[in-house]
């Protein structure tokens, strides 16, 4: 494969229950730090059952924004502007012309400006207001964040949203790779991001009956369900040559991605789903199952998530399934919905860097069902020369990313 | 039968996934078909019927298990209806 071809990674940002810059994350990650307490950004927390979230603690949008443009952005634009701005300091990237003409913006995200939604309709249908803010509309817009990334860092080529509930990051990242290997941009700024931790968000969640009272604890004995997260990671991708061209550090390399969709049930994980997303990564990646040391799992937490994905990782991987380490970051940051995807590239492209496999925290057992090695709440050092990061959405949407150490 | 006993088998009715023209208390739910997002909808229509909270979390309830037939579950309501007045 000639260079033009191979994508890396330039820069890295994230804002997340652990940590307000990817190092920070990354850090915290590798400590088993947990980002899970109290709810505390809904008005009338107290109104609702579920009790904890994993929220990005101690965020100050003042002291990355004007209070002028603070009116334009809602949370989720705020942490995805922030994220992309340290990926693209990182990357030390400036985008004059014609690069800005060539470059991407590709954010997923699975439900927008929820925060502005639900201010909106408390006023309207619980105080009986007459009127919202006049930006509720461009602000709640699935494409906000992807728009303001745009305009905040000055990038014209391609930008959009890309929404599949709980995958939507990878989707988004993974199309951006693909644009960036093959020429139809030089550049691309990707990733996801999610603040869906309002008053209307989680009685939707509690009304699904899938979240976990107090702790997420994927493939654990005892595990209760998912724990919400929000939060945003970046990524600057270029094409090999253009990095060298540059001199600038290059964190990791993407090789793959994978993509299917289930076709069965809205809700359901589905083994072939999830297998066949997998198979997808490994191809496009040109690597075979032996080749992967590290799993990101989708891991949510979910009695069914985690049997399936453990069912599905045997089928894959054969018997290597027994010699991955497979872990969950979601027991650390929760999960994030459209963001979740990418936290979790960014845990595994640093994972893959450093030979690091994160913990899965909270794990207090075996299941009988879920026999593979969950880096049981202690980050491991071993070598990793590539890995994949899972995710599987609501809807049956599945996509797999696969990363190589940069050599 | 008692009018909670009759609610229940309508809204069980609903969600029926089996040919089936009427549900009887003795019926076993697995013999009806029920999954699992059936049995979430169910739940919420009987909370909203008898404006009752019926404890459930998905990933360590399983009404397959604890609730073998229409009439245990009506028997669940019925409790839970009884200690709201």
């Amino acid at each position: 494969m000639s260079d033009v071809n191979r994508v890396v990674v330039t820069g890295l940002g994230a804002v997340t229950p652990v940590g307000h810059t990817a190092a920070a994350y990354w850090d915290n990650l590798k400590q088993g730090v947990c980002g899970i307490g109290p709810i505390t950004l809904t008005q009338t927390p107290e109104e609702l059952s579920q009790k904890v979230a994993a929220e990005v603690k101690d965020f100050d949008p003042l002291k990355h924004f004007e209070e002028r443009e603070l009116s334009t952005l809602d949370r989720v634009s705020q942490l995805a502007v922030v994220a992309a701005r340290e990926a693209i300091a990182q990357a030390a990237i400036a985008f004059d012309m014609p690069l800005s003409l060539r470059t991407a913006t590709i954010i997923g995200t699975g439900v927008g400006g929820q925060t502005t939604l639900d201010e909106s309709f408390r006023r309207v249908y619980r105080e009986n207001r007459s009127r919202v803010f006049p930006l509720t509309i461009p602000k709640l817009m699935a494409n906000a964040p992807a728009s303001q990334i745009s305009m905040f860092c000055g990038l014209r080529g391609p930008a959009f949203a890309v929404a599949s509930a709980c995958a939507s990051a990878t989707h988004a990242i993974g199309l951006a790779f693909h644009m960036v290997r093959s020429g139809q941009v030089d550049c691309a700024v990707t990733g996801g991001t999610e603040a869906c931790i309002t008053f209307g968000t989680l009685r939707g969640w509690e009304a699904m009956r899938v979240m976990a009272p107090d702790a997420c604890r994927p493939f654990s004995i005892g595990r209760k369900g998912l724990i919400l997260g929000e939060g945003a990671a970046m990524l600057v991708l270029e094409p090999l040559e253009r990095a060298r061209a540059r001199d600038v550090q290059i964190l990791g390399e993407i090789v793959g991605f994978g993509m299917s969709a289930d076709a069965a049930d809205l809700t359901a994980p589905d083994l072939g789903g999830m297998t066949r997303a997998m198979e997808g990564a490994l191809t496009d990646g040109k690597l075979d199952a032996q080749d992967i040391q590290y799993v990101n799992a989708h891991g949510t937490g979910t009695a069914v998530n985690d049997l399936t994905e453990t069912q599905a990782l045997h089928r894959v991987f054969g018997e290597h399934a027994g010699k991955l380490a497979v872990s969950s970051t979601k027991s650390m940051v929760g999960h994030a919905l459209g963001a979740a995807g990418a936290l979790e590239l960014a845990a595994t492209l640093l994972a893959v860097r450093d030979s690091v496999a994160p913990p899965t925290i909270g794990y207090l057992g075996a299941d009988p069902a879920c026999d593979l090695d969950y880096v049981p709440n202690k980050a491991r050092t071993l070598p990793i020369e590539a890995a994949i990061s899972n995710s599987f959405a609501f809807g049956g949407l599945n996509a797999v990313l696969a990363v190589k150490k940069f050599r | 039968m008692s009018d909670v006993a009759s609610d229940v088998i309508a809204i069980i009715t609903k969600k029926k996934r089996v040919d089936k023209p009427t549900v009887e208390l003795s019926d076993r739910l697995e013999d009806l078909g029920l999954e699992s997002l059936d049995a979430v909808e169910m739940i919420f229509d009987l909370e909203e019927k008898f404006d009752i909270e019926i404890p459930y979390n998905a990933n360590t309830n399983n009404p397959r298990t604890e609730f073998d037939t229409v009439g245990d579950v009506v028997k669940l309501i019925q409790n839970l209806v009884d200690k709201k007045s």
